[in-house]
């Protein structure tokens, strides 16, 4: 028997979402383990950093890496991954634009540290003890990654061969990725292994969209419900559709809530975020500037709206460094 | 169609057979008394005043020639003692109804009538009925008819109450031969009034109309109240009234379009302290204009309302222009008019005029020359903005007069001007649809309401829609030397266009990835050429790149990237602010 092609799959920074997406897979994960050799696996494998060091490199045929890089321990693993991996696979949104945990860029190391050791009522001991990098409690010397000011993609840590978006990803889009690179049928380095158009293409409710949309009020989820058929933006609901890739099959507007954008923008979209605010702006109903104040001001969160995913890939990247937040 | 001869009073001619003998004398110029009678009605045959003698065959008859139809071979008479001795036997009765009708009179005389045999009667309806056949025949209000028989007869509206079925066209008046009918006086006074529009319902809407040809006024046109009257087209000879003709929307395909669709003057009630509409001789210059007209209301005379004529006019500049409360534009054209009423009133009525101006702009070929004329003329001129007019008199020589209250600024102090009448120079403005014609043809406004040229200096007619020109005070406020001579240039263009039979596109215009394009439609309202469109079968936006500017709106409104811009891609851009910032 020839020997298998290797998988790895990594977590960095993110929730487990994208762990659970590859169950998801479910009896299909079995042609998948027929099929491949998984060399690492933490979530469901015991497998130890060592092994994958004593890898020769180029040895993995595909590494699929979830979650943002936010500290010093998940940039060794992914550039260690890279050496050893053919290929490697942004996997989900998090290592597609840096994701939710992304949003902690609108505050820096400093910050976030007040935040959970010192400011939050339910601390337990001292408050204001901070995790060191190294410490010696009762002489034995301990070390912890380094926590870093700012969470970043994939691919502005590594070199990344291809993108599989969402949050999680699709398992469609996983079978058909996997199923794409055991058979070679590869597309150009850099893809985002999801169709290129926006999500109001399949969107079940396209056909309810006025002609002309005119927002002269913005509603939330948390506040109103929607009318289940007829469409968000249409609506007055906040619905990034519009600006974010197709392909996750609309689970959220079947379950009655507007887009989030975790499939990330179209290609050669520099900016998400701004490239809906852009649209989003033409929409607006009010024509002064006291009117359209008004209007946005019923938006809370602008950037956790607009930019859930993307803030770590966007043009700013982040909050400027020592800004008050 | 037969003809036959017929001999009247010795002169030989032919007719159609059967022609009322009435119609043939008139045409030959025999005169035959009438009362009852009047073309555009039926003949009655009832006043008698037409008897004359006919003579046919060997017959002699006395007839009456309004409802006599003709025949051949026949011979009349009109004068013969017989017809007359008859003639004045009726006039004796008439009279002896309606002694003191002057026309009955004035046909007595000629027929020797001092003294009426019968006596003169306090009456002055001769029952001839003419307004009772107007009404039902012509008019077709029939709001008038005969009561009571014999001596007791008279004519009147049914149980003498006020008839909802008139109209008030007043044709009873007009026809009625004795003037036993009048209006009312309110019904008189709105008659009486001058308008500024048509008079009738039928009208050419400007002696320089094109096409030169009347229209009718549905609203007006007694027709289309009582469907009757056709008057007009009865008395069209070249028969080329049609009632039945029906509003049509016409599509035409042209290459290009010339927009002139001018100005409207500004509503001197919006500059209320001149007290337009309150003081009936506050007048606009347009009124005046229409009064100095030779075939207008007036006849060319300058009058009051009252119909007198004035002593003195005032004639005030700058009407809604040059004024934040109004229009901060100068007109360019009311100086020069004002000028040529200030002539016009002074020549036509004697009146002293005054001019009230805050600059004189005379600025034209033969303009500043005219300017020095009425100065020579006599014409007083008074530089200042007139702060309001009213007929507060505080000696007796303003009394009965309008007095304007003007700061003199050359002479240094506040005067009070008496006049008799006062005329509001009223500028120009944007038509009040200019805001929906522009979007029509995907022009721009400036902020005042006037459409916008490509380029003030190197494109004066052209617009941001290739193939759409404007010409005249569409674009702006001028007067007609300026109008005329941008007209021709935008008749130019226009030629120019065709003549070429194609168009040159700028190259750097949006274009839409239908591979990518979501068929969100954010793009499509945003357009403001109206250039993209959505396909309901493709379900993707479509750009019609002949209709694209490059504006780039689309391409920064497109959330995802499938609205794209020759020239200015994401790509260029981002590299163009690459090379700025790592100099």
């Amino acid at each position: 028997m020839a020997e298998k092609p290797k998988v790895a799959f990594y977590w960095c920074a993110s929730c487990g979402g994208c762990e659970e997406a590859v169950v998801d897979l479910e009896e299909q994960i079995l042609k998948v383990v027929d099929a491949v050799d998984i060399v690492l696996w933490p979530v469901a494998l015991d497998f130890k950093r060592r092994d994958i060091e004593a890898m020769p490199d180029q040895s993995i045929a595909v590494a699929f890496i979830n979650g943002g890089i936010r500290m010093s321990e998940q940039e060794e693993w992914v550039h260690m991954l890279r050496k050893k991996a053919r290929i490697v696979v942004a996997f989900g949104a998090c290592a597609h634009l840096g994701g939710i945990p992304g949003l902690a860029n609108l505050a820096d190391r400093r910050r976030i540290f007040d935040t959970v050791y010192r400011e939050v009522p339910t601390q337990e001991g001292q408050p204001g003890t901070f995790p060191q990098e190294s410490s010696e409690p009762d002489g034995n010397r301990l070390a912890l990654p380094a926590f870093w000011d700012e969470v970043k993609a994939l691919d502005q840590v590594i070199d990344v061969d291809y993108y599989l978006p969402g949050c999680a990803p699709p398992p469609k889009l996983i079978w058909g990725a996997i199923e794409a690179i055991l058979t070679g049928a590869l597309p150009p380095k850099g893809a985002v292994l999801s169709p290129n158009k926006a999500c109001c293409d399949d969107c079940p409710r396209k056909d309810s969209k006025p002609d002309k949309i005119e927002l002269t009020e913005i509603k939330r989820p948390a506040t109103h419900v929607a009318d289940p058929d007829l469409c968000f933006l249409a609506q007055g609901f906040v619905c990034l559709g519009p600006a974010t890739r197709s392909g996750c099959g609309n689970p959220c507007i079947e379950g009655n809530m507007p887009c989030r954008g975790c499939m990330g923008p179209m290609d050669d979209v520099f900016d998400q975020g701004a490239k809906f605010l852009s649209a989003f702006a033409s929409i607006l109903a009010p024509k002064t500037e006291a009117e359209i104040d008004r209007l946005l001001d019923q938006i809370p969160d602008p950037v956790g709206t607009f930019y859930r995913f993307s803030l770590p890939k966007s043009l700013l990247h982040r909050r400027r460094p020592g800004a008050t937040v | 169609m037969k003809l036959v001869k017929v001999t009247i009073d010795g002169i030989r001619t032919e007719a159609e057979d059967r022609t009322p003998l009435v119609q043939v004398a008139q045409k030959i110029g025999v005169k035959i008394p009438t009362l009852c009678h009047h073309p555009l009605v039926e003949p009655y045959g009832v006043c008698r005043i037409c008897t004359v003698e006919v003579h046919m065959r060997g017959r002699v008859r006395l007839v009456t020639a309004c409802n006599y139809p003709v025949t051949d071979g026949i011979e009349v008479f009109t004068q013969t003692d017989r017809v007359r001795r008859t003639r004045k036997l009726i006039l004796e009765w008439l009279l002896a109804r309606c002694g003191h009708v002057p026309l009955l009179n004035t046909l007595a005389a000629e027929y020797g009538i001092t003294e009426p045999r019968f006596g003169r009667g306090d009456d002055t309806c001769i029952l001839c009925g003419l307004c009772v056949r107007v009404c039902s025949d012509v008019v077709g209000a029939h709001a008038l008819g005969f009561f009571n028989r014999g001596t007791t007869r008279y004519v009147g509206t049914p149980y003498d109450e006020p008839s909802d079925r008139c109209i008030a066209c007043g044709a009873c008046v007009e026809v009625c031969p004795t003037g036993c009918i009048t209006m009312d006086d309110e019904v008189e006074q709105i008659r009486g009034e001058l308008p500024l529009g048509p008079m009738t319902a039928i009208y050419i809407p400007t002696m320089q109309a094109v096409p030169h040809q009347p229209v009718i006024d549905y609203d007006s046109c007694i027709h289309f109240k009582t469907d009757a009257c056709r008057v007009c087209a009865a008395v069209c000879e070249a028969k080329a009234i049609d009632h039945g003709q029906q509003d049509r929307r016409e599509e035409i395909q042209v290459g290009s379009i010339i927009v002139a669709t001018g100005f409207q003057p500004v509503d001197p009630q919006k500059v209320p302290q001149y007290g337009f509409g309150r003081y009936p001789n506050v007048v606009t210059a347009l009124q005046v204009e229409h009064m100095v007209n030779a075939s207008g209301p007036t006849n060319g005379q300058v009058l009051l309302k009252d119909g007198s004529r004035p002593q003195s006019v005032g004639i005030i500049h700058c009407v809604g222009s040059r004024d934040k409360n109004t229009h901060e534009y100068c007109s360019r054209v009311c100086c020069m008019y004002s000028l040529k009423l200030a002539h016009l009133v002074h020549e036509r009525s004697g009146a002293k005029v005054y001019n009230f101006y805050i600059d004189m702009r005379s600025a034209g070929k033969g303009y500043e020359e005219f300017y020095n004329h009425l100065l020579e003329e006599g014409c007083e001129f008074i530089r200042g903005r007139v702060a309001e007019v009213s007929d507060w008199a505080v000696t007796p020589a303003e009394q009965g007069k309008l007095v304007i209250r003007v700061e003199d600024t050359l002479a240094g102090l506040v005067r009070r001007i008496p006049v008799d009448m006062v005329v509001l120079s009223t500028g120009l403005e944007a038509r009040e649809d200019a805001d929906e014609v522009r979007r029509l043809f995907n022009m721009s406004c400036s902020s005042e309401g006037w459409f916008l040229e490509r380029h003030p200096k190197l494109a004066p007619v052209s617009t941001f829609t290739d193939g759409v020109f404007i010409a005249g005070c569409a674009q702006g406020p001028k007067d007609i030397p300026d109008t005329v001579a941008q007209a021709g240039a935008a008749a130019a263009e226009a030629l120019a266009l065709i003549d070429t039979g194609q168009v040159e596109l700028e190259a750097y215009t949006a274009w839409i990835d239908e591979e990518r394009c979501s068929g969100c439609q954010i793009c499509v309202p945003l357009c403001p050429f109206s250039a993209i469109e959505f396909s309901r079968e493709k379900k993707v936006s479509t750009l019609n790149e002949a209709l694209c500017k490059g504006c780039g709106t689309c391409v920064a409104a497109c959330p995802s990237h499938a609205a794209q811009q020759h020239h200015f891609t994401d790509a260029q851009i981002m590299t163009e602010i690459e090379g700025v910032l790592v100099r």
